[in-house]
């Protein structure tokens, strides 16, 4: 099952419906540096809500999303991390940047508007 | 007795209420009858119906234990050992719910089979069991009231300690205001502990849509290393989720503790008490201008 | 032991599936939401590691049973190749082909016990542990249950 992809304004959301393979999590990784470059996109959130694992195979495929995406002048924001999901990364000691973190779609959004006049981070 | 009140630690039975030659007699007799007396006492127990929660093996092995120590007391006049034994006794049954009116049944149940004994032993000699009688009621009441009252002390402690571990349990976070989380830590904090608490701070900063969370541990003496890194990982974790954790209440003592420990606080926001931490907490929280809800997306074909 | 699953592992599919078998046990076992994660994510890099590293496998998950605790096993075996040194398996950054070596060395951190064997040419077994304290309120609860079972 792949995962849509929705345009709003200057921005791409792609929410994950279900948990994932590894090769959807690659196919979503290359869908959406193909829609970066073609809807010349500023900033992409993706939706993990529904994601109940992300290990290193996902961890990287997103930082993946995430650089990509910036050599295109875009930001990454990552929206929906589960708070046991949240612990397991901390505790593998997983990586995510150069990837923003919100709590959901809205404050999401918000990051990129706000990174976008020049604020640094995803700190409130 | 001498009207002298039963305040633990049990002061000795009064010995000289036995008579001197009397007590041998009688401590031998109960020993002599030992068996037959266990066997009714037992049957007496189970009449009752007391003790429905353990085997009759179970209640067969502490009998005899708890006679010996009947006989014993009376004969040394020292409750001491009865003593010792009911606490523990009772530390073992409490938890799979002996009442204590079961305790006190079966301790009078004993008392009564032993003065049937008794009776019967004697009864010929209305003089001389009046005497017996004499001696052995007093000591057998004040056995009973031994046995009770280490009874509801034992299941006082295990009360008392089942509403402490309930309160830890159940530390609150608190939403102070919109977006604004509190998590105020008390007493001490094992990794357990610390594990149900994290997990309690990230459902609320779910639940309560939080951006800022303090994490207040003024109510905590100590730390360790363990529990100092789960701290680490709850601010990490909490980020991953978009919210800012502010850690206030840091006692001196315990930022050494963190600083030997090497934990590394460069990424943490720190501030000295709660207060402080509110107000940067709704300064963090000031920046945030915007919030316009996002039109519904286009999809894309 | 009262439970036992296996999930062969072929495809990615299968990756999902153990993930999913594993949250399942930890759950019917009384773990919380959270451990569950931490024991899927853990399933997640083991199982993987069959399918890029030995090309198929399987993985096992039972329960087991001590007196103070209980908890979660899960084997992940293969026939593969097997790793040439477990240790340096098990430090973070090393892998080879192409991989960055994070996985072994991550799940073992979500876990509480972590063993490999693994003969070179002969495969590998990853044996994981999480165990489950039992706290004092829910030890006397459960005491008093059983007994109350036995003597019904
Ligand atoms: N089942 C296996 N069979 C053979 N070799 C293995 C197996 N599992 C792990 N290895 C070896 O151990 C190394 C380390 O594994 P680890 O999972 O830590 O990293 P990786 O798989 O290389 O990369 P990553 O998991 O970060 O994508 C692998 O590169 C591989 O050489
Ligand atoms: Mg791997």
């Amino acid at each position: 099952m792949s995962v849509p992809i929705l345009k709003q304004g200057d921005y791409l959301i792609a929410s994950i419906q279900s948990a994932l393979s590894d090769s959807e999590v690659l196919e979503l990784r290359d869908d959406l540096a193909e829609r970066v470059g073609q809807f010349r996109a500023r900033g992409i959130v993706v939706d993990v809500t529904a994601l109940d694992v992300i290990d290193s195979f996902a961890a990287r495929a997103l930082r993946t999303i995430g650089s990509t995406a910036k050599l295109r002048g875009a930001e990454t924001v990552l929206v929906g991390i589960q708070p046991d999901v949240a612990m397991a990364m901390v505790q593998f000691e997983l990586d995510l940047q150069p990837l923003h973190t919100a709590l959901d779609l809205e404050e999401g959004l918000a990051v990129l508007r706000r990174t976008a006049r020049g604020g640094d981070d995803d700190g409130p | 007795m001498n009207g002298q009140k039963p305040s633990l630690p049990t002061p000795p039975l009064e010995t000289h209420e036995i008579d001197a030659e009397l007590l041998p007699k009688l401590v031998a007799y109960l020993r002599q009858m030992s068996v037959e007396l266990r066997e009714k006492w037992v049957s007496r127990i189970s009449e009752a119906q007391l003790l429905g929660v353990m085997s009759p093996e179970e209640i067969f092995s502490e009998v005899k234990a708890v006679y010996d120590n009947y006989v014993d007391a009376l004969e040394t006049g020292s409750v001491e050992s009865l003593q010792a034994y009911a606490r523990d006794l009772s530390e073992r049954i409490i938890h799979r719910g002996v009442e204590t009116h079961e305790v006190l049944g079966i301790v009078l149940l004993l008392r009564d089979v032993l003065a049937r004994s008794l009776f019967l032993r004697y009864q010929d000699d209305p003089e001389l069991l009046d005497r017996i009688l004499d001696s052995y009621e007093p000591a057998a009441n004040r056995i009973a009231v031994t046995v009770g009252v280490s009874f509801v002390e034992e299941r006082e402690r295990v009360i008392r300690e089942q509403q402490a571990a309930i309160r830890e349990l159940s530390t609150p976070v608190l939403q102070v205001r919109d977006r604004l989380v509190i998590l105020p830590i008390i007493g001490a904090i094992d990794s357990q502990r610390a594990r149900q608490l994290t997990e309690q701070l990230l459902n609320a900063i779910q639940a309560n849509r939080a951006k800022v969370v303090v994490i207040d541990i003024t109510g905590v003496a100590s730390i360790d290393m363990t529990v100092a890194n789960h701290l680490v990982q709850t601010v990490n974790a909490a980020r991953l989720m978009g919210a800012s954790a502010i850690i206030t209440g840091l006692s001196s003592g315990i930022a050494q503790t963190l600083v030997d420990l090497r934990v590394d606080l460069s990424t943490m926001n720190t501030v000295g008490d709660l207060q402080g931490g509110l107000e940067e907490a709704e300064r963090l929280l000031g920046y945030k201008v915007l919030h316009s809800d996002p039109a519904p997306p286009d999809r894309l074909a | 032991m009262d439970h036992e699953t296996c999930v062969e592992i072929e495809s990615d599919a299968d990756m999902v599936a153990a993930r999913a078998a594993g949250r399942a046990l930890a759950e019917r076992l009384g773990f919380s939401r959270t451990d569950g994660t931490l024991i899927a994510t853990a399933i997640s890099e083991v199982a993987r590691n069959i399918l890029v590293h030995a090309g198929c496998g399987e993985i096992l998950l039972h329960d087991v049973h001590e007196r103070d605790r209980h908890g979660i096993v899960v084997v992940a075996r293969d026939c593969g190749p097997g790793i040439q040194s477990v240790e340096l398996a098990l430090q973070d950054g090393w892998g080879s082909s192409g991989g960055l070596g994070l996985g072994l060395p991550g799940a073992r951190r979500l876990m509480d016990e972590f063993t490999i064997e693994s003969v070179p040419g002969d495969g590998t077994t990853v044996t994981m542990k999480k165990w489950r304290a039992r706290d004092p309120l829910e030890r006397l609860r459960r005491e008093r249950e059983q007994r109350e079972q036995v003597w019904a």
